[in-house]
């Protein structure tokens, strides 16, 4: 885990650099997004990350009973994995599917593979891989935000009993009298009816979407911080976010009305989140310095690609899965050859 | 061709239960996972796909050890595949016959049973060297433990992915199916959480018996 | 048994005629077997194939009891029996002996695969009056609503499909519109959350009424004169 770090930065440094101070750092990051998305959506989206989060903290320190190896939660990374789950869901997303993604993400997503460093793909999107494949409803449910009242009632979908189906929220959302309200995301209004909201409340957030991924603006402070920190590998995210430009940019030149501009694809949906907190996934994502740009661009050119043709409106989650899939086989792809070592004559 | 005088098994208990556990077809020789992945998306699907390949291993194993003289090594595996194949087109006009919707939900997995390798796993290991009865009473048992772990698999994914069994409602009218379950990635899940269940039964007991050769676990 | 393949030289002494005979063999009771289970289910399976029809059609036409098949050819309906090539639509009549309905087949690409229908066509109000999903693999929980979501399935109740004043074509193409919005009687209310097989059975639906009922409406005559007592199943 940490090797991957070392390998980058330079080794005169004097910090010591350990998981725990890194995990620390990017869970002090995310916090700013967590408070907006709780200021945004009231607190429901508060009860989503608690749960979210102690879930994944229950099943981490259970798991790590089970197989004897001691204290792993101490290490903060399982606290990421919560809250990141948590920002990736809809805020009226019932609280107990939340806790049956984050069970499914900490266990089958990294206790299964051996705990941190071992684990093949990012927890958090596992955990939410299963819950959009398992309740493909609940969790294209949106729900409005700034929502009067927001911070004295709950989102009536939030409260559902157990293996029960969520209250409709219809009927709450026509109570509140908002106009404008069309019930999808701007990324679904892109994509059938070809309608782009303005750029500028996509990018600060005033829009409907998954708890935390709203404000483009935010994400994007957040992250800058964390790699001027030297937490995170800059090159993942930057180069995620140039692969995804590239391949908007000819379609959008081509046909404006029909295709998204680059600007509104780099910060609509979940691609900033995506690009600074979850591509940048340590374990998950490639440690030599080509294989994180080649990684990063896999992932920016696959969602584009997922969100123009696929079916899916938004295609970050599955382009950041893949790409930690072949994120192994990018690293051996683009060793660096050992200092002294010769060029292999026989390739 | 000349018959080495080979140990002939004796008919026992054995015979028939070894399939069921201890080789069980699905869950230890994990042999035939694509029906065992594919139909068992509900519990009817489960049951019809196990007692259709109950059927054809137990024809066609039985006419192996019938011919089992009679068929020249050289070209056992050609014969074994005509023999099944004919047993499984016995079949397929057989469902058609009893019911073209299960017919349409079992899909092509049925003319797919010819490719299943417990059967010519069956034929090749087992009814090739074996004498008609203990053939028997062997392929009917591995056919049961085929179609128990099918119906392992479909019952769970049935009541997590419909909220039913056999079609017959379990949960109050609001219950939230997972989806996930009856769609392909459901039957990987299931058959990894019952392998785990079996692999920690199977461990356990080797824990416990006094031949101390099992790794060291810590499990609690 | 590996002292044979080993020796090699010794191959020679398994000759051809024992394989033959035995593949031979094997070959001619496997076909013998199966000619006779063919023999024996095909009118089962026929009768199956009938009476999964049959229901298909009486359910999409209200009140039909009996059914006739006509195919739709170059030169205009045949029945069936001619055996000419084309969509085969059913014409349906009541316990009365009047015709009900026409039940024509429907296909379009949905979200997963091509979702195949049958609907069922009144020519006296000129409106549909039933739908069935008869083949689909949309994803259960979302897509399969199109079956299942009874505020949907209304649609397809009375739903205008009234020819131009020349008969060639729908005077109103069929359209699907967002969920909620629905103002015209042609219009089909899609599923929220299931747009894209509403949008498919809204297509399979105006692209098969479009070339059908056209030529369904010009020979009504046809699918009256089939029909008489005698022919109910």
């Amino acid at each position: 885990m940490a090797k991957g770090i070392e390998i980058r930065t330079s080794p005169h440094l004097k910090r010591v650099m350990s998981v725990e101070r890194i995990m620390r750092a990017v869970v002090l990051a995310l916090l700013p997004i967590c408070a907006f998305a709780v200021y945004q959506f009231g607190l429901s989206v508060l009860l989503l990350l608690l749960t979210t989060t102690g879930v994944a903290v229950a099943t981490e320190w259970f798991f790590a009973r089970l197989s004897g190896q001691g204290n792993t939660i101490s290490d903060w990374s399982v606290v990421i994995t919560g809250l990141l789950l948590g920002l990736t869901l809809p805020p009226g997303f019932p609280l107990w599917m939340a806790a049956v993604a984050a069970f499914i993400g900490v266990a089958l997503g990294k206790a299964l593979f051996g705990g941190l460093g071992y684990n093949v793909m990012n927890p958090a999107l596992v955990g939410r891989a299963f819950v959009q494949a398992a309740f493909p409803v609940a969790i294209t449910t949106w729900t409005p935000a700034f929502a009067p009242g927001r911070f004295t009632e709950l989102i009536p979908s939030t409260l559902t009993l157990p293996f029960m189906q969520p209250q409709p929220v219809e009927d709450w959302i026509a109570g509140l009298q908002l106009d404008a309200w069309t019930g999808a995301t701007p990324l679904a209004l892109q994509k059938f009816q070809q309608i782009e909201l303005p750029p500028a409340d996509v990018f600060t957030g005033m829009i409907a979407g998954s708890a935390g991924e709203t404000s483009a603006l935010l994400i994007l402070l957040c992250g800058l911080w964390l790699a001027w920190q030297r937490m995170l590998d800059w090159r993942i995210p930057v180069s995620v976010m140039v692969g995804a430009a590239l391949v908007a940019m000819p379609f959008w030149l081509m046909d404006g009305t029909q295709y998204p501009s680059p600007w509104f694809v780099l910060s609509s949906g979940g691609l900033m989140l995506g690009a600074w907190f979850m591509a940048s996934d340590m374990v998950a994502s490639p440690v030599t310095a080509r294989g994180a740009i080649i990684y990063g661009l896999f992932i920016g050119v696959l969602t584009v690609l997922i969100r123009l043709f696929g079916g899916l409106v938004e295609g970050v989650m599955y382009a950041i899965l893949l790409a930690n899939a072949v994120g192994p086989l990018i690293s051996s792809w683009t060793q660096p050859r050992v200092y002294g070592s010769k060029v292999k004559g026989s390739k | 061709m000349a018959e080495l005088p080979t140990q002939q098994e004796p008919l026992t208990l054995d015979t028939f239960v070894r399939g069921l556990w201890e080789e069980n077809p699905v869950f230890v020789m994990l042999l035939g996972m694509c029906p065992v992945l594919a139909v068992t998306n509900s519990t009817m699907n489960a049951i019809a796909m196990g007692l259709a390949t109950t059927f054809v291993l137990v024809c066609s194993s039985l006419l192996v050890s019938l011919l089992r003289n009679w068929i020249p090594k050289q070209v056992r595996i050609a014969s074994y595949i005509v023999i099944i194949a004919t047993f499984v087109t016995i079949v397929d006009y057989g469902i058609q016959a009893i019911s073209l919707e299960l017919y349409a939900a079992l899909g092509a997995f049925i003319q797919l049973i010819v490719a299943n390798c417990v059967i010519l796993g069956r034929a090749e290991a087992y009814a090739s060297k074996e004498r008609l009865h203990t053939t028997f009473i062997n392929s009917l048992g591995m056919g049961a433990g085929f179609t128990l772990a099918l119906l392992s698999l479909g019952t769970v994914r049935e009541i997590l992915g419909s909220g039913t069994i056999l079609g017959v409602p379990l949960f109050p009218a609001d219950f939230q199916p997972w989806v996930v379950m009856i769609l392909p990635p459901g039957g990987f899940f299931v058959l990894g959480a019952w392998l785990l269940l079996f692999n920690w039964l199977r461990l356990r007991k080797a824990r416990k018996s006094p031949d101390p050769t099992g790794a060291a676990i810590h499990a609690s | 048994m590996n002292a044979e393949v080993e020796t090699q030289p010794r191959g020679g002494v398994t000759p051809t005629w024992p394989m033959l005979r035995t593949l031979g063999g094997i070959a001619m009771m496997s076909g013998l077997l199966v000619v006779l289970v063919y023999q024996t289910t095909l009118p089962i399976i026929a009768e199956n194939q009938r009476l999964l029809t049959e229901k298909a059609v009486f359910q999409v036409i209200p009140g039909a009891v009996t059914k006739r098949d006509f195919v739709v050819t170059e030169g205009g309906l045949q029945p069936v029996e001619t055996g000419g090539a084309g969509t085969v639509i059913y014409a349906a009549a009541g316990a009365d002996g009047g015709l009900r309905g026409v039940a024509f087949p429907g296909a379009a690409r949905g979200y997963q695969d091509v979702i195949q229908f049958l609907f069922g066509y009144d020519p006296d109000c000129q409106c549909i009056v039933g739908s069935k999903v008869l083949k689909s693999t949309e994803t259960p929980g979302l897509g399969d609503k199109i079956s299942t979501d009874p505020e949907f399935l209304k649609n397809f109740v009375a739903l205008d499909a009234r020819l131009n004043a020349d008969g060639t074509a729908l005077a109103n193409p069929i359209v699907p519109v967002k969920h909620g919005t629905k103002t015209q009687p042609w219009q089909i209310d899609a599923v929220s959350g299931a747009t894209i097989s509403s949008n498919a059975m809204a297509r399979a639906l105006n692209d098969a009424a479009q070339d059908l009922l056209p030529k369904v409406q010009r020979e009504l005559a046809t699918l009256l004169s089939g029909e008489d007592p005698k022919e109910a199943p």
